[in-house]
């Protein structure tokens, strides 16, 4: 029965898979720099690695904001979100996993009458702006640094070309880490509080129950990857954004940042052991990264081709996305509850 | 990783090679010119052999240069640009090669008092083709000197036209048989062309320079 009951979260993480890879792949694989198996090697490798071992942090946040207990409920929430995900999509309006995922658990908070902690909504809804614009932030600067580097050294454009494909492999394996920390909290956040994993023990490496299902989460998410995300990685690289192998460094790497110190505890302890603000634990999206990092790559280049409307439907998806997840899940709920007799919540 | 840095060195080295085969086919070329004008025709048949040979080894190592680019997707932003100057580049070879062979077949006439012009037509014409090379090796290791060289193909280009608008001056003011004087000026022309192709190679460059710094 517990399989039945992941099939959402799973669901939700092929999709992920499928269409958050390109994020990180898909101009590399678009412009041929990189093969789409190894891309989809390195992708799924490294977004297991990083749900497994990094993505507790984004995850808990998501568990403050409503903890979903019993597994119906995170069944429904889960569906919830992949139902208004793949209906946006159908309609061509911005959507993203993260937001749709935080709408939807606050659906379950109004059905099961649990109060919904302001604190973590203010701290997720405030990174959803902050993200795009950190990413253009770290774009726009790392495109001023590469820019001085590459005229500085004199590297034969062969040379140069290797070493891009190199670096578009590590910032990959990078980007893919960040993708699997920061965003499995979409996948599998809402089931921790109701896990029936038990911690289990593999030579010296015990792995708790929370990341028993990070890591089946993370196996969807690679499902996804190599059976879907071929198809939008040639869509991302070639239509959406045409950028220069470099450029897509710069944007892969960027947009890899912004997800990992949103991901990262380690980073969050440094800073708050060294007394500085640090970066709340949220799962974001990666789609919106991307975008912030192409405007921030643009406007390092003079500005010039900034499709700023972009940022209007962005903004209009951070309002509609919520809202639209939050009624699915509670008319969801509602219908499992009493059509389906089925325990949403404790 | 090792392997595939080995693949890019291993096109490198044979992308200065060909650009090496252009400059030694214009030092041939100018050289075969001289002994022609100066009557030494062993001399001059021995270089047209010589250049015969490099363009037949600039043909191959272009071909193996576009064919490994393509096959292992290799700069896949400038290899269409790369192609073009390398085919421009193989013209404007094949041109000394074609020159040479044209006076060893047609044999012209060339009065002795133009000699001096024509050796200045070849020298003017070769110039620009060496700069030419040199904007082509700028072009992959260091972009912003490519301005520079392409100018001074332009010059050399431009300097090359004002001999061969001499050289067809004095032709036709002399008192000899059209024939001749057509005949002459033609290879006035041949020679020229060098100038024309290899400044075909530097339009082809400027714009994939600028492409690359965008």
């Amino acid at each position: 029965m517990i399989w039945f009951f992941l099939i959402s979260g799973l669901f939700l993480g092929w999709s992920l898979g499928a269409n958050d890879a390109a994020n990180i792949f898909g101009t590399a694989v678009g412009s041929r720099m990189i093969r789409f198996k190894t891309a989809a090697l390195i992708g799924s490798v490294f977004v297991i690695l990083g749900a497994v071992i990094s993505g507790a942090g984004a995850a808990h946040t998501l568990g403050k904001l409503g903890a979903v207990n019993a597994l119906g409920g995170s069944f429904t929430v889960a569906l919830a979100a992949a139902l208004t995900v793949f209906w946006m999509t159908k309609l061509k309006l911005p959507v993203s996993t993260s937001q749709a995922i935080v709408g939807a658990i606050i659906g379950w908070n109004f059905f099961s009458h649990s109060p919904t902690d302001m604190n973590s909504l203010t701290k997720i809804v405030s990174t959803w702006v902050f993200c795009p614009a950190l990413a253009a932030l770290f774009a726009f600067i790392l495109t001023h640094i590469t820019k001085a580097h590459l005229k500085s050294t004199k590297i034969h454009l062969l040379e140069q070309d290797a070493y891009n494909r190199l670096a578009l492999v590590l910032v990959g394996a990078f980007g893919a880490y960040s993708l699997g920390a920061n965003n499995i909290a979409n996948v599998m956040g809402v089931f921790v509080a109701a896990t029936p994993f038990k911690d289990l023990q593999i030579f010296s490496i015990t792995l708790s129950g929370t990341q028993i299902l990070f890591f089946m989460g993370a196996i969807a998410i690679a499902v996804g990857i190599y059976t879907y995300s071929h198809k939008v990685m040639s869509t991302v690289g070639k239509d959406l954004f045409k950028l220069t192998p470099v450029t897509a460094f710069i944007v892969v790497l960027a947009e890899s940042l912004v997800l990992y110190v949103f991901a990262s505890k380690g980073l969050q302890n440094f800073l708050l052991s060294h007394n500085l603000p640090a970066f709340p634990l949220v799962p974001v999206s990666s789609s919106q990264a991307v975008i912030g990092a192409v405007i921030g790559v643009s406007l390092a280049k003079g500005g010039k081709g900034v499709n700023y409307g972009i940022l209007g439907r962005i903004s209009s998806g951070w309002v509609s996305t919520p809202i639209i997840a939050a009624v699915v899940s509670f008319v969801l709920l509602f219908f499992m509850q009493n059509v389906f007799l089925l325990q949403v919540y404790k | 990783m090792a392997v595939f840095f080995k693949r890019t060195k291993e096109i490198e080295g044979e992308i200065d090679e060909y650009l090496d085969c252009v400059i030694q086919a214009g030092l041939l070329f100018k050289q075969g010119i001289k002994h022609y004008l100066e009557g030494q025709q062993e001399d001059f048949e021995r270089h047209m052999k010589q250049l015969d040979n490099l363009e037949s080894q600039g043909d191959k190592l272009q071909h193996d240069i576009i064919n490994k680019l393509y096959l292992h997707t290799l700069i896949p932003e400038a290899r269409g640009d790369v192609l073009g100057i390398l085919e421009c580049m193989d013209t404007a070879l094949n041109g000394t090669a074609e020159t040479l062979h044209e006076f060893y077949v047609e044999i012209p006439e060339i009065l002795p008092d133009l000699h001096k012009l024509y050796l200045d037509l070849a020298d003017a014409s070769v110039s620009a083709l060496e700069h030419t090379v040199t904007a082509t090796r700028a072009y992959f290791r260091d972009i912003k000197s490519v301005r520079d060289h392409v100018a001074k193909v332009a010059y050399y280009e431009s300097e090359a036209d004002k001999i061969a608008d001499h050289i067809k001056k004095i032709l036709f003011r002399k008192e000899i048989e059209l024939s001749r004087k057509i005949h002459q000026r033609y290879f006035a022309l041949h020679i020229e062309k060098i100038s024309d192709f290899a400044e075909q190679v530097t339009d082809r460059l400027a714009v994939a320079a600028i492409k690359r710094s965008e």
